[in-house]
């Protein structure tokens, strides 16, 4: 009996446990990356501790890879030989952590994830109990097999209707953010309900779960079912535990009518500022970044070339695929070239600019248009440097007309 | 007597040590990089045992645990705030940075003069002529900043189970899925 998070987490601890309850919970998934790995290396050579369940520990290559500096490639090397040493079995370099962890099949439905990063929530899209946390912690997981956390209370988001042509996921969640704000999520899960919510693509799942951190989420939560299933058939995933909330107790539940979204925009520098993009279109625009684990999907790209196809980008504008899978179906369906022959300069699955570290730094003053999930001042470079946010179909359009844009203007 | 450094709300970890300063585990590289951006004086003036004083949601963002590094590497011992985000949190109490929960915290002046109580969880604010009663920790957060970090606790108890008390409810029973 309870919410998603409770019944994930009861069955994981063979009890029932309740929201607040303070829990000891076994692991099944531990990640690091690029950046956070040798902190994660430094504790567990200060615990002197071998990785109890090696081949359930993942390092992933995605936030400087390629290393774009000297400091990047020791960071790198340092994570290389703490994957050699502890005889970590999952050393991935094929893109963003969230996105290549279920392409490899190692997230199952009902798995408690703890990573080493914040968008870790994303993984609540495949009905597991994913969290973010840092390398301390993740270092006692890699050690011991387990963490320990509060059972978080749930704000469930009910999902109404279909949405209008023009809008995506990424416009859902922002709205959703808007309304719940930037810390009124924090240390709570959230999970998304409603007769909407089951129709919503695996991909649109992970863009909603992946931004409930920037409401303060502990979690973001799907309930898995058949298109899970199917998503994950042949990657090799562990069994499903597939379990959903019972007479569950919400500590409250926010309803969104798909049918009256419109496209929108999250201004500088704070998540929870979206309005409609139509309120700002014409806003001047330097960059235009599509890519990440918020929306760096197979879809994202079908959205982007189908707009860019033919036509050519009147901004400097940057694409990078959230994995070689997404890269090499979007090859093969030709959006690739699309975007290229528009002029857009497509790089290497990973997390792209979204850190300010390369592929795309902006310098002082300049305005980025992107589908990344943070707008914190200065994060893709300079201080002064302003990041709004967008959907994939937004950015496409904006990258068009070289100022922020409605969709439904270039249609 | 300590001096307060005082910051608005949603500090985020980016402004704490932006990610172009984090490729790196060195301490005092790290500390150089403290608030290099949000209040570049910050680091040439803050002496050891001062306090960082911030309203709701510090911490805010990325997991990076190197922001509490940069921290602690500039001498400051505590973080009092109306309000943190989880990740921060977790990775100050797992590192033995102190944050102290306070709902008055935001009215505390940028530069008074304080005096830190840590053991009883007081912060007394000399300028502004008033005591802060803070938060306590919850019950497991105790044990770890008891021990001094959560790699203490687990190396004295073996395990973070080995180290349960009753506010973890009934004994773990490890069902590890094959």
């Amino acid at each position: 009996m309870g919410t998603l998070a409770e019944e994930i987490l009861s069955a994981r601890l063979g009890r029932p446990v309740v929201a607040g309850e303070t829990v000891v919970v076994p692991v099944d998934v531990v990640m690091s990356h690029d950046t956070t790995t040798a902190l994660v290396a430094e504790a567990m050579d200060d615990l002197g501790r071998k990785v109890a369940r090696p081949e359930r520990g993942v390092v992933v290559f995605d936030h400087i890879t390629p290393a774009a500096t000297v400091a990047a490639a020791q960071q790198q090397q340092r994570a290389r030989e703490f994957v050699a040493q502890q005889g970590i079995a999952n050393l991935l370099t094929d893109g963003i952590s969230h996105q290549v962890l279920p392409e490899h099949g190692l997230v199952a439905p009902g798995d408690v994830v703890v990573g080493a990063d914040s968008h870790t929530v994303t993984l609540g899209a495949f009905g597991a109990f994913a969290t973010g946390m840092g390398s301390t912690d993740v270092a006692v997981a890699y050690a011991t097999g387990e963490s320990w956390l509060r059972v978080p209370s749930t704000l469930a988001v009910r999902l109404e209707g279909s949405f209008p042509p023009a809008v995506e996921a990424k416009d859902l969640i922002l709205e959703i953010v808007r309304r719940v704000g930037s810390a009124g999520a924090r240390y709570q899960a959230v999970e998304y309900i409603g007769g909407a919510a089951r129709e919503l693509s695996i991909g649109d799942r992970m863009t909603l779960c992946n931004m409930a951190v920037e409401m303060g989420g502990k979690a973001g939560i799907f309930a898995a079912d058949d298109r899970t299933l199917r998503w994950l058939e042949g990657r090799g995933s562990r069994p499903a535990r597939v379990l959903e909330a019972r007479d569950p107790e919400y500590l409250r539940v926010e309803t969104v009518e798909l049918d009256r979204l419109e496209p929108m925009v999250a201004t500088s520098p704070r998540v929870d500022t979206g309005r409609p993009v139509s309120e700002l279109a014409g806003m001047a625009v330097d960059q235009v970044f599509i890519g990440t684990c918020t929306n760096g999907r197979l879809a994202d790209f079908a959205t982007a070339a189908a707009l860019l196809r033919g036509r050519q980008v009147a901004v400097r504008t940057v694409a990078v695929p959230a994995s070689r899978e997404v890269y090499l179906a979007a090859l093969q369906a030709g959006y690739i070239e699309s975007l290229v022959r528009a002029g857009v300069a497509v790089e290497s699955p990973g997390c792209g600019p979204c850190l300010g570290r390369h592929k795309g730094v902006l310098g002082p003053g300049e305005r980025a248009v992107t589908t990344m999930s943070r707008n914190f001042r200065g994060r893709m470079g300079d201080p002064s440097s302003e990041i709004y946010l967008v959907s994939p179909a937004t950015a496409a359009a904006t990258a068009l007309l070289g100022r922020l844009a409605d969709p439904r203007e270039v249609a | 007597m300590a001096r307060a450094w005082r910051f608005g709300d949603f500090v985020n970890t980016d402004q704490i040590i932006p990610g172009r300063y984090n490729v790196t585990t060195d301490r005092s590289e790290l500390g150089r990089a403290c608030f290099i951006e949000l209040r570049p004086d910050f680091t040439s003036s803050v002496r050891a045992g001062d306090l960082i004083v911030a309203g709701e949601d510090f911490g805010c963002g990325s997991s990076r645990e190197h922001a509490v590094i940069a921290i602690l590497a500039t001498g400051v011992t505590a973080v009092l705030a109306s309000s943190f985000a989880r990740i921060f949190y977790r990775n100050a109490i797992n590192r033995g940075l102190a944050v102290l929960e306070c709902s008055e915290a935001a009215e505390v002046e940028d530069g008074a003069e304080v005096k830190l109580d840590l053991a009883r969880g007081r912060v007394v604010d000399c300028t502004g002529g008033r005591e802060l009663l803070t938060r306590p920790l919850p019950l497991f957060a105790q044990r770890i900043a008891g021990h001094g970090g959560v790699l203490e606790l687990v190396r004295a108890h073996g395990s973070l189970n080995g180290a349960c008390g009753p506010e973890c409810g009934a004994p773990m029973v490890p069902r590890h899925a094959e």
